[in-house]
Order: C-alpha cells, then structure tokens, then sequence
C-alpha cells in the first residue's frame, strides 16, 4: 500500500490563502461543472452519479446516486445538506465550508437539477461562526452571478438555496432530528422506517438529505465524468475521501486520499500525512469513523480505507474521522470521556439511550475517579447488552435512531482490548498512567 | 443539553395578530432581519432557531420578554419558543458574559491536555465550567467536540476558533479579550447581522411547483408512449 498520486479532487483549491473568494472559484473551472450539467439531462447527470458510485460521507456511506433515484415524485421536493458535523474528532466538513464554499454551493446547485427539487436547505453547525459567513457570502456573490436563484445561467431552472444555523447540538446531524431542527423544533429524531425522508421529508415532502463533503465532489463527477471517479479507489469505494485525523500524532488534519489504496499505517504514519506519534511511542489503539465506532488495535493497522474493508473488520468508516491513542493512553479515561458525551447528547426519547448512557455514565466515572466496584465490569457489560443486545457490530436497533447502540462502542472495545485497566482502576483505585 | 432552571416566560395567549405584530424587545434592523429571515422558509416556524440567534446578537442571551416578540412573529406561544430553545445549547435562557469561552475536552482534546486546560481556566477565572466572571466578561463552558481537534485541545470564543491553549497562552488571552485586544478578530456572540443575506427567494414556489408537476406529466406520457411502442412490439 501506499499514497497514490490521486487528484485532489475536493481539496485541490485549499492551498490558496483565498480559496474561499469567487474570484479564486472562477480562476480556477469553478460553476463549470453546473453549466456542464445544466446542458444535460438530469437523468444524464443521476447516471453518472451512479456511475461514480459516490457513496455518501455523512456516516452511514449510502450511494448517493440511490438515494436520489428513491426521492417520491412530487411536485414540490427539498434537498437538505447535512453541514452539522458534530460526530466527535470530525472536522472535514468544517475545512470544506470554510475554505471552499463556493464548491459546496456548486455541487449543491448540481444536485437540485439532477433531482428537480424546488428549494435547498444548507444546514450548517452553529459553531461554525466563520464558516456560516462564508458560505452566507458566498451564496450572496453566486446569486449576483446567477448560479443559484431563478433562470440559472439562462438555462430555465430555478432553485433558491437558504443557510440555516443549528444551535448545538450533536443529535441534529441525524437526519431526521435535522429535519425536525428545521422545522424549527427540538431535533428529536424520526422513527424510521418505514418512512425515509425520500418519501415523507421536510414539511412532509419527500427530501434528500446529503453530506456537505458529498456534494462537494459532484463538480468534479460532473466535470470530469463518474468513470473518472469510479476509477479510483476499489469496489464500492470509489475516487478519494477526507480524513480528520487527530490525537497522538504528529501532523494532525485533514487529508484527502484515494480510497482503499491506502491504510491506517500510511494515515497515521507517512511523514505527508499524519507524520507518526510523537515522542517515539507506540500505538496503543485507534478510533476510525467517529467515536460511535469501535476501536482498533495496532494489529489492525493494515487495514485498508475502504467502507467495506473496515465494516468486515469490525467497526465503520463512519465520518472520516481517525483519533490515535499512544500508548500512554489510559483506556478506562478514554472511553469515559466518549460515554460523558453520548449521556450529554441523547436527546431522551428511547429509554435505552437515555437511561443507559446515564448508568454508563456513572459508572465509568466512578471506576475512572478509583472508586469502581468489583461487579461493576459484569454491571457495564449488562448496561451495554440492553442497549445494543449481543453487543454485535453493526449493533442491533433497540431504540429510534443508532445514536443509543453507538453508546456501548467504546466501553466494549476497550474492556475487550484493555480489561487489565479497568481491574487495575478498580483494585487499586486508581489510573496506571497517573 | 443545559440543565439550568429557566426562567417563567411571560404568560400571553396564542398570538392571532395577523403578519405585523407589535414587538416591544426586538429592536430596528434586528427586527427588519427577523421578517426577511421568516420569509424564507416556506413556514414561518422554520425561522425559530435563526431568530434565537438574532434575538442573542441584540441582547447576548434570550430573555424571556425578547421570546415573547419571537413568538409574535412566528404565531407561537412563548412557552413553545422556550421549549424549542431550551434544547439547544447554543440558545442561552439565562445572562452570559460577553465573552462565552468554550474548552472542548472531549476525545482528541482529552488526548492532548484538555482536562488540565479546563481546570487552569477554571482556577484562573474564579468559576466553575458554566460560570460568568464577576465582572461579566467571560462565561467560561466545557464544549463537546468542536470540529477542530487538529488544534487541540480546542477553544472558541464566540464560536470564533482561536487555536490550540496551552495555560499561558490562555492567560493571556482573556487578558486580550478583557483590554478589547482581540475585537477585532473576535466580534460578539452571533453571524446573521454581521454577513446578511442580500437576496429573498427568486425562484417562486408555486411556479416551480407548476413547473415540475408540467414535467413530471411529460415524463409519463413519454413512458406511456414508450410502453405502448414496447406492447406494439410485443405484439408484432
Ligand atoms: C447520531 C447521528 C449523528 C449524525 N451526524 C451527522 C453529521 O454531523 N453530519 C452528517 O453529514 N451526517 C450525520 N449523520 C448521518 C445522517 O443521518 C445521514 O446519514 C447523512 O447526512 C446522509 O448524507 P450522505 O448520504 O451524503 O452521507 C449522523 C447520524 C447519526 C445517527
Ligand atoms: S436513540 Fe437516543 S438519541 Fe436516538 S432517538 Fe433514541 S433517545 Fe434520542
Ligand atoms: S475533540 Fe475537541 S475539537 Fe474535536
């Protein structure tokens, strides 16, 4: 394995200290991708969508070319793109709407005419202060263009597009908490199925909800082809992805690589990429995908960056995100940390997430402060087993949306990878790393 | 989510005031922004959460008289603006300084020291995580992920990054952000003001509606047709 001379296909402007400016997006091909589409059919542009296998970067990796083939035929019909970004270690598409809105509003634009909605939505953290005067300014100067509002580039297609601000929470980057968040109510996820939004969306209507750095790569798709894309990366995963990596190592970012052709060992280690952990210590284990997912250990390390590759392993790709832990790491502190926030951030509805998380939540601290029991492993691992029973990966659905079976990830990976730690925490009350 | 008690909204029917309610809290501008937000959302309510943040760019939190005019505006109760609000934890029902100082310690922060940075913020500044100082210039908070753990452990002022802290680094900015050093580069609480849309909606929704349903007939006429081409065949 190894890094491949892969185009920057969503990252490629960034280097520039204006990248964000509409002079810089024109300079270089920016809104020729949409007048390429706008000169073809939308089926045309669905098909190579599909063509590229474009699977979604938001989380759960569904092809986004499907997605919009499910979208019910309505006379009025949204897009929404998911800019919520809070899945912890994640920050991939906070680069994308700062440093490159106008690819974001362009891939967006793209993605309305191929599904003929009528109004977009770009839903953006409300952290993100920088990044919604960004994308706001942006949006205003494409307007003046006339890349986004009525008759885009005299081609007769219409759509508005509208910047809406979340206002912390992590829950409301789960697309139907994020719908509700739009309709201007707590972001309290919808049950489904067996309604996705494609059929009963926002206000009702059928909706499309994306990623931002899944619309970000449609310009290129549209520029250069899907085949183009497609002929990246391996399998399902095609063309390149972003990678938030942060933690113990050396040169922490974000870096877009070509799917499946290279691994955790490259990211983590490559002196272009993550540059190694600092102070010449070990791995000691790795989150991939968010801290929903489960832990790796250095025996993993191997495994190639592909959806499918680390799904067969055991755990997700998730959001993109890689957190390394050296092996200083205290394992018991760790996961308490990552359970603190999923206690903080269900939103209360289902019983097994709400209650759950809480015991999870005490428990872990009391084990992590030297005060844990000797019942208190079995007491975890039972918390655990009724929230996502089997404790099975992808994990069993007990509750409205999978934020509640994420919960017990990182308690499971790190009492199975590290059970010496917590009886250590436990019998002697206190952390072997101090 | 917050787990402070709020404060009782004022009690005030539904209001049925038609499109111009009266505000008393919701001032100039800030009101002329909070119509032109509403208008872009084919239901009003949609615009609750961008009105909060307006309302917190007026006032610097959201009091219970300013949700009254929110409600106004949006044909709510207060009661539903408050219960909508309460959930989100950018959404302040209670003061905040003019500074909200947020430390992020979750998972890549943690890694790299964030604990410690929190505890040196919280002796130094006198308060708990979730506290104003005294003098009302900073509210300090303990963050969930903050989306830039490549500059960890991570803090935002305002929800403006300011980079990975170290303890005297930290120092020595609430002593910029308490001089004004860092105005400039670090505004007040809020965007909407500040970077304004500058266009309404252009592409009317009951014409684009129009459009598509025209379109999709024709899609199905053309399937019709190529059905009937495809029987004709069939039955050659
Ligand atoms: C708890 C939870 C949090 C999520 N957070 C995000 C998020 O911050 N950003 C995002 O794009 N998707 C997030 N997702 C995934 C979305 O539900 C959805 O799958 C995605 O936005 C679809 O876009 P895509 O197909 O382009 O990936 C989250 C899902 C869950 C269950
Ligand atoms: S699983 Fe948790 S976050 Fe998801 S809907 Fe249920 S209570 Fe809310
Ligand atoms: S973990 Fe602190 S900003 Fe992401």
């Amino acid at each position: 394995m190894a890094i491949t001379e892969a185009p920057k296909i969503i990252t490629g402007r960034i280097g520039h200290a204006d990248s964000h400016t509409l002079e810089r997006y024109l300079a270089t091909g920016g809104y020729d991708g949409l007048r390429k589409a706008l000169a073809m059919t939308p089926e045309a542009v669905v098909h190579e969508v599909d063509t590229a296998s474009l699977l979604g970067r938001g989380g759960a990796g569904f092809p986004a070319g499907r997605k919009w083939a499910m979208l019910r035929k309505s006379p009025v019909t949204y897009l929404v793109v998911n800019g919520d970004e809070s899945e912890p270690a994640t920050f991939k598409d906070h680069l994308l709407v700062e440093r490159d809105p106008h690819q974001l509003i362009e891939g967006v634009v793209i993605a309305a005419y191929a599904t003929q909605v009528s109004q977009v939505f770009i839903y953006l953290r409300g952290e993100f202060a920088l990044g919604l005067e960004r994308v706001q300014a942006a949006l205003n100067d494409a307007y003046s263009l006339g890349a986004v509002g009525s008759d885009i580039f005299g081609s007769g297609f219409s759509v508005d597009v509208v910047v809406h601000p979340g206002a912390g929470a992590y829950i409301c980057g789960e697309e139907t908490a994020l719908l509700e968040s739009l309709e201007g109510k707590r972001g309290f996820p919808r049950i489904k199925p067996p309604f996705f939004p494609a059929a009963i969306g926002l206000y009702g209507e059928p909706t499309v909800v994306n990623n931002v750095e899944t619309m970000s790569n449609l310009p290129w798709i549209v520029l250069n082809g899907g085949s183009a894309f497609a002929a990246l990366g391996e399998g399902r995963s095609t063309g390149t992805r972003l990678f938030a990596l942060a933690g113990h190592v050396n040169n922490p970012g974000v870096f877009e690589i070509e799917m499946v052709k290279t691994t955790f060992r490259d990211l983590i280690h490559a002196p272009v990429l993550g540059g190694g952990i600092p102070h010449g210590r070990e791995l000691k284990a790795f989150v991939p995908g968010g801290v929903s997912a489960p832990w790796f250990g250095p025996d993993q390390i191997d495994l190639p960056l592909g959806q499918d590759e680390v799904a067969g392993a055991g755990s997700m790709l998730g959001s993109g995100s890689v957190v390394v832990m050296d092996d200083h790491t205290c394992a018991v502190r760790a996961s308490w940390r990552i359970t603190k926030f999923f206690a903080r951030e269900s939103c209360g509805q289902c019983t097994p997430c709400r209650e759950g998380s809480g015991w999870l939540e005490k428990i872990m601290e009391r084990i992590e402060t030297g005060n844990g029991r000797e019942e208190d492993l079995d007491l975890l691992l039972d918390a655990c087993d009724n929230i996502a029973p089997g404790l099975t990966w992808p994990p069993q659905q007990t509750t409205i949306c999978v934020l509640g079976p994420s919960i017990p990830s990182s308690i499971g990976s790190a009492i199975q990878m590290f059970r010496d730690e917590f009886l250590v925490h436990i019998k002697e009350g206190g952390c072997p790393y101090g | 989510m917050s787990s402070t008690a709020h404060p009782t909204p004022v009690a005030r029917p539904r209001s049925k005031g038609g499109p111009t309610p009266t505000l008393t809290h919701l001032r100039g501008a800030t009101a002329t922004r909070a119509r032109e937000l509403i208008a872009l959302y084919p239901e009003p309510r949609s615009a609750l959460i961008p009105l909060c943040h307006l309302a917190q760019e007026q006032e610097g939190w959201l009091s219970p008289e300013i949700m009254v005019d929110i409600a106004a505006l949006l044909d709510l109760t207060p009661a539903e603006v408050l219960g909508t609000a309460s959930f989100y934890d950018m959404l302040h029902t209670e003061p905040v300084g003019s500074h909200l100082v947020s430390v992020c310690t979750n998972i890549a922060c943690l890694l790299n020291g964030a604990m410690e940075l929190l505890e040196h913020a919280e002796s130094t500044l006198g308060v708990n995580a979730g506290g104003t100082t005294a003098d009302g210039a900073v509210t300090l908070e303990e963050a969930e992920c903050l989306a830039g753990c490549d500059g960890a452990p991570c803090v935002q002022v305002n929800h403006r990054y300011v980079g990975a802290q170290t303890a005297e680094s930290f120092d020595q900015l609430i002593a910029d952000l308490r001089s004004g050093a860092r105005a400039a580069e670090i505004p007040t609480h809020g965007t909407l003001n500040r970077v304004a849309r500058t266009t309404g909606l252009q592409a009317d929704r009951n014409q684009v509606a129009n459009e598509r349903s025209a379109m999709a007939e024709t899609q199905a006429q053309r399937a019709a047709a190529a059905k009937d081409t495809a029987a004709n065949k069939a039955g050659a």
